[in-house]
Formats: C-alpha cells, structure tokens, sequence
C-alpha cells in the first residue's frame, strides 16, 4: 500500500513540477522546479528497485548539473518580456514536435502491448543473483559495462573526454600580462635576495 | 526495534516498522541536537585554550549551558525578512540545509547492526545528500536579494562542487578496498586490515594519504577555516547569512555544525576503524562500539578546533588551486595504485 501512495505522490510531483519548469515566470524558479522533478524522478527509481540509479541521478543531475544550471541563470539579465515575444511564432512548431512525441509514445505503447519481445533479457541478461540474496544493482550493471558492453562504454568514455578537451580549447586564451603567484620562488627567497644593509654617513643620500 | 514492538507490545507489522522508524529517526535526531549544543561550546573553549582566554564561563557550571542560552536568544528574536527578499526560497534555504544535515544520518553506523537504514548504496546515499547541501547556500544568497550574501553563495556553490570532485575520488578508494558501498560493511572490513593488527584502513600506507585528502576536503566541504571564504567577515560581512535572524539564523547555525560531526563521524567511520577498537585486541571489544565511535568523533571534532584556531584563512585562488590542481590528481593517481594493487593482489595478473 505504502508503495503505491509513494508512486502516485512521486509520480504526481514529478509531473508538476515538469510543467512548472516551462511555465514558471522566473528563470532561478524553473531551475529549482527542475531539480524538484529530478529528485521525485530518483524517488520513482527507488520504488523500481534501481537504487543505484537513483543515487546517480541525485549526485550527477542535482548536486553538479543543476547547481551549473542555477549558477549561469543566476548571473544572467534576462529580460523576461523578450523571451515570451516569439511564442506565438513557435508555437506551430512546438505543436508539431509535441505531436510527434505522441505519436512516438502511442507507437511505443503499442509495440509494449504486442509483447513477446522480451527486450531487457536479451539486451542486458543479467544473472540474479542465488536464492539466497539478490545481486546488488551496482554489480550487475557493472557486470554488464564492463564485459559485454566494455567497448562501447569506453567509446563514451572517450566522447566525453573529447567534449571535455573542445570545452578547454574553445574557451582557453593567453593572457598576457598577468601576474601569477609561484610559490616555490616565494618560499625560496631569502632576506639576502631581499633586503641590502647600507651603513651610510650621515648627510649624504642613500644610493638605491 | 520493530520485532520489539510486533511481539512484546502486539503491533501489526506495518505498525510495528512504523512506529519503530519514528522512534529510532528521534533517537538519533534529539541526541544529535544535544551534541550540535555541546559541540559549539566545546569548539568555543578548544579556541579561547588556544588563545590563552577562558571562553564561556558565566551560564551554567562551567558555562556548559552556553550554546542553551544562545539558543533561547535567537529563539526569542524577531524574524526579519527582508522587503525585497525571494521569500518563499528565503526561508525554504535554511530548512533545505537543516534537513540534509540531519537526513545523512541514517545510514551511519554506530554499533555493529545498530544503524537505521543498511543500505547497500550507504556512501553513494551520503555523496547523493551532501551534495544537495549547497542549495541551501545557493538559494540563501540569492533570495536574500543583497551583495555580499551573494557572493558568498557563488564561492560556496564553486567551492562545494571542487572539492566533492576529489571527495569522489577519496570514496572510490576506499570503495574498492572494501569492496562494498554499504558503510557497515566498509567498517567489517576494516577489521584486523594492517597485519591483522590494526583497525582502520587509515593505518594502510597506500590508503593514509587518501585519508588525508578526505580530512582537508571535508574542511572544506563544512566551510570551516582556513576554507571559511564563504563567512569571510572582512570581506563579505557575514556571508550568505548576512540578512538572516531568529530561528532561520539558528538553522543555519545547528546544520552548520551537525555537517561539522557528521563529516568527523565520516573520517573516523571511512579510514579509522568507525566503530572498532583501533587494535585488533579482544579487551579492547569489552567496551561497546559507540564509545570508540565517539572517541574518534571528538578527537577528529578536536583537530577541526585546532585547525580553525590556528590556520589563517586561504585566498580563493589558493582554495581552488589546492582542490583543483593538487587534491585532484593526487586522488586520481592514488586511486591509479590503489586499483593496480588491488589487481595484483586479489585477481593476479593475466597471462
């Protein structure tokens, strides 16, 4: 019973938020209703027995893309009335992708339906582990990622470092003239780099 | 718990686990509270020993009730919010750094199978909820609609998301030693690991520089000095909590310092045997587990107070060079070794 009242809250919530994200008036707004969908979303994971997941979606989504997200919109000066000027010019268009992505659902309900499929054992067989105590969700999916889908993983893997090396190479520059702090010669220098004793006379200049 | 109250009061299941989740969420939660109280006053004497004062003497026996009658004064202020402040989001923040302070420890262990949730994702759980601790900073400084709050909350927000990188690291090092991501189990590991001697996987050579990084990361991840950037008094007046009075203010201060033993808790349970003795000797198992947990909670809590009593504060350049480009690859690199040892020792080399 328990299950089911969190389903429908997670679930509810979800939804809710989801439409509050694209309809909220205030940038910083849309993003916390997002990171609101995000958490009710690992909620539901929870509920699907993938606890693994669920952590991953909090640690990855909420705690470092959101704050990303939340960080650029905070600093930005968005100038609301002009964001809301194109709607009725891309309104056809958004109702066209809306369109298709029921259809996509519909099609996709459709072929669940037909069955006998039986697409998740054949893509991921997994053993489940004895009798005695199922296997942890993290060894079973890294079972998997690490035999039967090791290179296609590491292709990822490999994406993501291009991305990463793009992103520095696009945004690095030289700047000239800046003053950088080096430590080793600090802690290096001593006063007899630094200071000169001048015993001088009395009523004659100090040479410098 | 819950077989307690199925069998000896006569609960239904359902009832029983419920009442028994309640019951063991208060007998953390309330103690834990006394412990925030306790440990502000003691981290107000550790300085003012440091300083050659006497620290708060005047309220209670040795001033012990202290951080009580600080309580009771903020409790008893007006709360001010500010006219131009976010006000839902202002005072939704100091709950939001409240609560995620207090949700973490659930799955800490305090005894062998005294623990609320054994959950076999524990680390991950804890990663997954100290990282929504900075939304509690974001959202202070930019609700309060003020200068330096905000800025404050941009430094924590790029100082928290720094250092939780490395953190990364630390636990993946420990995770693979141990084997297990469940906390209880991490600490069953840990007994008897150098020599069959020591307890702890602090004492392991290749494991204690680790343990460093997680001691100097976890300063920074509590914004305790010399990483206290975000409270910088002489540059941003009070931090993200400058606009911040009354009850709100005491949130932030009680989650401040519950994230503070937490993190102790943390160094102490990840690479020093959490409930162990630190010798694999049977006497020493005569004293129940709790005690040594707290024995290291407070010495890790005492080198927090001398850290803070001694090390002047870190420019933010420095902060993030430290996180970035010191912690960073060492972590990296240890956890290069630590895998290959690891690989040497338990699956052998491939022809």
């Amino acid at each position: 019973m328990i299950q089911a009242i969190a389903f429908y809250l997670f679930a509810t919530v979800v939804i809710l938020s989801a439409a509050m994200t694209i309809t909220a008036r205030n940038p910083v707004h849309s993003v916390l209703w997002l990171i609101l969908a995000f958490f009710n979303a690992a909620g539901l994971m929870v509920l699907a027995g993938a606890e693994f997941i669920a952590m991953l979606l909090v640690i990855v989504y909420v705690g470092a893309v959101a704050v990303l997200f939340l960080f650029v919109v905070m600093m930005l000066d968005i100038d609301f009335a002009e964001l809301r000027a194109g709607f009725v010019r891309y309104a056809m268009f958004g109702l066209a992708i809306a369109l298709v992505l029921l259809a996509e659902v519909v099609i996709g309900v459709g072929a669940w339906n037909a069955g006998g499929v039986d697409l998740a054992s054949r893509v991921a067989p997994v053993d489940a582990g004895t009798a005695l105590g199922s296997r942890p969700n993290i060894e079973a999916m890294g079972l998997l990622l690490y035999t039967r889908y090791l290179y296609i993983f590491e292709a990822a893997g490999f994406v993501l470092l291009v991305a990463m090396i793009g992103a520095i190479v696009l945004t690095h520059r030289q700047r000239g003239g800046v003053l950088k702090q080096n430590v080793s010669r600090q802690i290096n220098r001593r006063q007899k780099d630094a200071t000169r004793m001048v015993n001088q006379p009395v009523g004659q200049g100090v040479e410098l | 718990m819950t077989d307690f109250f199925q069998n000896t009061i006569g609960l239904p299941y359902g009832w029983a686990w419920f009442v028994a989740t309640i019951a063991g969420i208060l007998l953390i939660a309330l103690p834990l509270m006394l412990a925030v109280a306790m440990i502000i006053y003691a981290d107000r004497k550790i300085w003012a020993a440091m300083a050659l004062r006497r620290g708060p003497n005047v309220v209670g026996p040795l001033g012990l009730l202290q951080s009580f009658a600080d309580g009771l004064k903020v409790f008893l202020q007006e709360t001010i919010i500010p006219s131009s402040a976010n006000k839902g989001l202002f005072l939704l923040a100091p709950i939001i750094t409240f609560t995620v302070a207090l949700i973490v420890w659930a799955v800490v262990p305090f005894q062998a199978g005294v623990v609320l949730s054994n959950i076999n994702v524990g680390l991950l759980y804890i990663l997954a909820a100290s990282s929504l601790g900075v939304y509690g900073i974001i959202l202070a400084g930019w609700s309060s609609n003020s200068k330096y709050p905000f800025y404050s909350a941009i430094r924590a927000a790029a100082q928290m998301v720094s250092y939780e990188v490395s953190i990364g690291f630390v636990l993946i090092a420990v995770v693979l030693w141990a084997g297990t991501f469940n906390l209880s189990g991490i600490v069953d590991q840990q007994q008897g690991h150098v020599l069959g001697l020591l307890n702890g996987f602090g004492f392991n050579p290749l494991l204690f520089p680790m343990a460093v990084v997680f001691f100097i990361s976890s300063l920074a991840e509590t914004q305790r000095a010399p990483f206290d950037l975000t409270e910088a008094e002489s540059e941003l007046v009070a931090g993200y909590q400058t606009e911040y009075s009354s009850m709100a203010f005491a949130l932030y201060w009680l989650g401040e310092y519950a994230n503070v033993i937490l993190m102790c808790t943390l160094n102490a349970t990840l690479f020093w045997g959490g409930y162990l003795p630190p010798i694999d000797w049977a006497p020493l198992y005569a004293v129940p587990g709790i005690i040594w947990l707290f024995a290291k909670i407070l010495f890790f809590f005492f080198l927090f107070s001398w850290v803070k009593a001694t090390v002047p504060r870190y420019r933010y350049d420095q902060l993030m060079r430290l996180g970035w480009k010191i912690f960073l690859p060492l972590s990296l690199i240890f956890v290069f070794l630590i895998s290959g040892y690891l690989m040497l020792t338990r699956v052998g080399v491939p022809a």
